[in-house]
């Protein structure tokens, strides 16, 4: 099972981005969704999520706005900015790049 | 809009942090409360759902401050953070913070006033166009030396280097030494200024343009043109209250009227190494002086500047001019041309004669800082040892070196920067005592606070904390962690190793106080000779004061001969008035012109070798007036005067130079520029020309008839000589009410001015070196404090072990006296090497004066002792129950 700690560098910020891409939602709903699409592989834990949450937000990538939560309570919910659409697509290229590379590599043998 | 975004998170972040700090709970509350509802979900009861929620979470606060530290301000809250920990610890200990700061003020207030003056006076470019291709250039002579060997330049030798470089050099001649009298207007005071006669194009070759009207054409600067004349700003100011419709208007000088062409601007200052920053009245000089002044190469009356042309250097425009100057010696062979040529930049001359002082004071003020920054510094170590169990145990805690280092250097930045704070203040305040206290020094009117001076504040202040802070924290070696906390009260080695740095930082600080206390033990010793040098007649009650006729009214010899006369007759019959007299001069008062002369009956000497006297005018009764003593023959009678003029009184040492083993009664002198004679009828004591000066033979002659305008009254009383200005004032608007009186003052204050630079300088210096000897002592009692409670135990121990008082008392003396015997050592050594540097500021006074060492040493070490003394008493006295018992 992939920890937190065993993701590249980088790699949470670009799946954040991904998976706030269709929405707004909050920290805890990412987290879900990010276990559930990746069939339980990842999990991402408050640990790093919510320092990287907040990175994001000062890279000025994604906008955090308090908002009432299914429950009816008050969350706070993270959208994509145009500007994190950009590095989205930055990100999401070079990951390609890069898994493409590492594939090429691991497959050879 | 991105920018703007991060802009405005980040001041949210900076200054909402403790509502961001909420609401970041909120949200990772909101988060929990998920997690127990899912658990929840799945089955478990709320407590356990409660339980396994937390545990997944890990540690809250941790993941707070990791969340925080994202907020781009993170470096800024650890600084915050610092800054809130340094300011607590040091309120907690208000007497060592104050006594800081307070040291820290004057050390940088100091430096930061001097550093002003440096830079206004010697280092600011003169605000003139393009000022580094200006020069001053100067005769000079390889047989006399003049004022630092630059002689003033004779208007014939000045024709001759500027039709010699025209091309390549444009030169102006300036002769600020005239000065005229500006007759009653409009119910205005009529006064003397000061003027000067400058060369039509010295305005535009400097690049000042006149605020109002122009400034002097070709034409203007010619004997038969109309006279006009250019005002400085401050004299328009005063006198015409700023009237722009002064321009095209007449005013009377010397009695004759000028049409005002221009006004300069309010920047314009001229100063040299001659004065004339006192200047209010510019003049055509061709218009001005006699014809003669103006293709002679004897009278030596004016200063030439210069502005060379890119590729011209001024050691070949000197080498060029002193070339030429040579060839007019050979060619017009009198003793009072001379034979060289000499030149420095414009900025230098103005301010060379307050060079040696200000960069002394400068050094004074560098040592008076460092000692300053070792005494906080001193006072840091301490407090780092006294709290060194803290710093240990926050170590052994995992306190980084650097976290704790940076704690340190926090701490004496806060205090510097309080010092900083309060030393601009004081400097901003001794700034402007000094521009009212020393008026006179040229370019005094560009010292300002500016943003260099600011940055140069910042800088000291930086240099300050570092300096004191990094003392502080290496001392405080966190590589002894154990030793520290396992050091109990029973073991007492540990506060030695780092009294060890205090009393090295000890003996520097002695060392400069040494050295500081010399430097004004011998300025004071200079100036104390200088007060009591004899200017040769006695000073007290004595009243002098200048008039001047305008030789447009008072043409005629006679006419002046008759009313100066008149004049001394009426003020010798003001009721008060002992004796009163008229001469060019009063002794100590100036320069005031020269001749040289040869003696009739001897043999023709080579010109060089013709001696040079100082010459001064006199009426009969002023040598009665000033108790000059008459030693040989007689002085002038009242009828010697006019055409029958040709008598002169000589001083003592004019009669050793020029009858050396003969009587001077009866022989005759020849004036080598006129070629008038004079028969010598007596002799009379010596005076000073000026008491920072060496004597020079003097002569008098008749002032009715050797062609005086200007006159000095000399008046004694028997007492309160003051009362009578006044009245002898009255005296001369009774007789022309257009006549000013100037320059009214006592002969003891006439002196006093020329010994102004010298009481300044010396009194500066012994006030920084009294603040370094009081750091000193503070510092040489601080540490022996320090060291007697670090050693309580023990000197209990001792005591209780038998030890005497006394024998305790001389041991604690010994630790603290030694290290300020080694720095007395230091510094009387690196004395005697520095004053050399002051040699020049020093006036009969030997820079090595014994008895200025001999006193120094004995002051350092009684203020030593007396600091030693009260910490090694206590230490006698000590309790051995108590100090036995003390943790």
């Amino acid at each position: 099972m992939g920890k937190p700690n065993d993701l590249v560098q980088g790699t949470l910020d670009l799946l954040i981005l991904k998976t706030l891409r269709p929405e707004a939602m909050h920290g805890w709903a990412i987290a879900k969704r990010i276990q559930q699409i990746s069939g339980e592989v990842l999990q991402v834990q408050q640990g790093s999520l919510y320092p990287a949450l907040h990175r994001l937000e000062q890279q000025g990538w994604i906008r955090g706005k308090w908002q009432e939560s299914e429950t009816g309570r008050q969350a706070k919910f993270y959208a994509l900015t145009a500007a994190g659409r950009k590095q989205l697509e930055a990100e999401t290229a070079n990951w390609n790049r890069l898994s493409a590379a590492i594939n090429l590599i691991v497959s050879e043998a | 809009m991105r920018w703007w975004d991060r802009c405005t998170m980040t001041f949210r972040a900076l200054f909402g942090r403790s509502a961001a700090g909420a609401r970041l709970d909120d949200e990772l509350g909101f988060h929990l409360d998920k997690q127990i509802a899912e658990n929840i979900a799945a089955g478990m009861n709320v407590e356990a759902a409660r339980y396994a929620a937390v545990r997944s979470f890990g540690n809250p606060a941790l993941l707070r401050e990791q969340t925080r530290a994202s907020w781009s301000w993170g470096w800024l809250e650890s600084l915050l953070h610092d800054v809130r920990y340094s300011v607590r610890t040091l309120w907690r200990a208000p007497g060592f913070s104050v006594m800081a700061i307070v040291v820290m003020a004057l050390g940088i207030g100091a430096n930061v006033a001097l550093f002003t003056v440096v830079r206004g006076v010697l280092l600011k470019p003169l605000a003139f166009r393009e000022p580094g291709q200006l020069f001053t250039l100067y005769e000079a002579d390889s047989h006399h030396k003049g004022h630092n060997g630059n002689l003033p330049v004779a208007f014939g030798s000045f024709t001759a280097w500027q039709s010699a470089t025209r091309s390549t050099v444009e030169m102006a001649a300036v002769s600020p030494w005239q000065d005229y009298n500006v007759s009653a207007e409009g119910g205005k005071l009529p006064e003397k200024v000061d003027v000067a006669w400058c060369s039509w194009n010295f305005f535009s070759e400097l690049g000042v343009t006149p605020a109002l009207g122009r400034d002097f054409t070709e034409a203007e600067d010619g004997p038969g043109a109309a006279a006009t004349v250019v005002l400085t700003n401050s004299f328009w100011m005063r006198r015409y209250s700023g009237d722009p419709g002064i321009i095209g208007k007449s005013i009377w000088l010397d009695a004759k009227p000028y049409t005002v062409i221009g006004v300069l601007p309010p920047s314009f200052v001229f100063s040299s190494a001659f004065g004339g920053n006192t200047l209010q009245i510019w003049l055509p000089v061709k218009h001005e002086a006699p014809p003669s002044l103006l293709t002679t190469f004897e009278h030596h009356e004016f200063l030439v500047i210069a502005r060379l042309s890119h590729g011209v250097t001024l050691p070949m425009l000197v080498d060029q001019l002193a070339a030429l100057q040579k060839q007019i010696q050979i060619s017009h062979a009198k003793p009072a041309v001379h034979d060289g040529a000499t030149g420095h930049s414009m900025l230098d001359d103005s301010v060379e004669n307050y060079k040696t002082p200000l960069y002394a004071l400068l050094a004074a003020t560098g040592c008076v800082l460092l000692i300053a920054c070792m005494n906080v510094a001193s006072l840091l170590v301490a407090r780092t040892a006294a709290r060194g169990k803290e710093l240990a145990i926050r170590s052994a805690l995992g306190g980084g070196m650097l976290r704790l280092m940076r704690e340190r250097l926090m701490e004496s930045l806060l205090l510097s920067a309080g010092g900083g704070a309060l030393g601009l203040m004081l400097a901003w305040g001794a700034l402007q005592w000094l521009a009212r206290a020393r008026g006179d020094m040229n370019r005094v009117e560009a010292i300002h606070i500016d943003g260099v001076v600011a940055a140069f504040t910042l800088g000291v202040i930086a240099f300050s904390a570092l300096f004191s802070g990094l003392v502080a924290a290496f001392s405080s070696g966190g590589k002894r962690l154990l030793a520290t906390l396992q050091e109990s009260s029973r073991v007492h080695s540990g506060g030695t190793a780092r009294a060890g740095l205090r009393r090295f930082l000890l003996v520097l600080q002695v060392g400069l106080t040494v050295v500081l206390l010399v430097g004004a033990g011998l300025l004071l010793k200079s100036f104390q000779r200088l007060r009591s040098s004899d200017v040769g007649v006695p000073v007290d009650n004595v009243l002098t004061m200048h008039v001047s006729l305008p030789e447009a009214r008072y043409k005629e010899p006679v006419q002046q001969v008759a009313f100066l006369e008149q004049l001394i007759e009426r003020v010798r019959a003001v009721p008060g008035v002992q004796a009163a007299g008229l001469a060019s001069v009063a002794p100590g008062e100036g320069w005031n012109g020269d001749h040289a002369m040869t003696v009739v009956e001897h043999p023709p000497l080579r010109s060089n070798e013709v001696p040079d006297l100082l010459v001064r005018g006199a009426e009969p009764g002023y040598f009665a007036a000033i108790q000059l003593p008459l030693l040989r023959g007689r002085i002038f009678t009242r009828d010697e005067r006019l055409e029958r003029a040709h008598v002169v009184v000589i001083s003592q040492s004019a009669a050793r130079v020029l009858f050396p083993n003969e009587d001077p009664i009866g022989k005759h002198l020849r004036t080598t520029t006129e070629d008038t004679v004079f028969e010598v009828v007596g002799v009379v004591g010596d005076t000073l020309w000026n008491v920072n000066a060496p004597m020079m033979p003097t002569l008098y002659w008749p002032l009715y008839g050797n062609g005086y305008s200007v006159a000095t009254i000399v008046v004694r009383a028997t007492h309160d000589v003051e009362s009578l200005a006044l009245p002898v004032q009255k005296v001369v608007s009774q007789l022309d009410p257009d006549l000013p009186v100037s320059d009214v003052m006592t002969l003891r204050e006439a002196i006093g001015k020329t010994t102004v630079d010298s009481e300044f300088d010396s009194l500066l210096v012994l006030a920084f070196a009294v603040i370094a000897l009081l750091l000193a002592a503070a510092g040489l009692y601080g540490v022996l404090a320090y060291l007697v409670t670090q050693r309580t135990n023990e000197i209990g121990i001792r005591i209780a072990l038998g030890a005497q008082r006394e024998s305790v008392l001389r041991l604690m003396l010994a630790d603290g006296l030694q290290p300020a015997l080694i720095g007395l050592v230091v510094g009387l050594v690196a004395s005697a090497v520095v004053v050399r540097e002051i040699r020049s500021m020093l006036y009969d006074t030997e820079p090595l004066d014994p008895g200025v060492f001999a006193a120094v040493a004995a002051m350092l070490l009684a203020v030593a002792a007396l600091a030693c003394i009260v910490p090694a008493w206590r230490a006698s006295r000590l309790n051995p129950m108590q100090a036995l018992r003390m943790e």
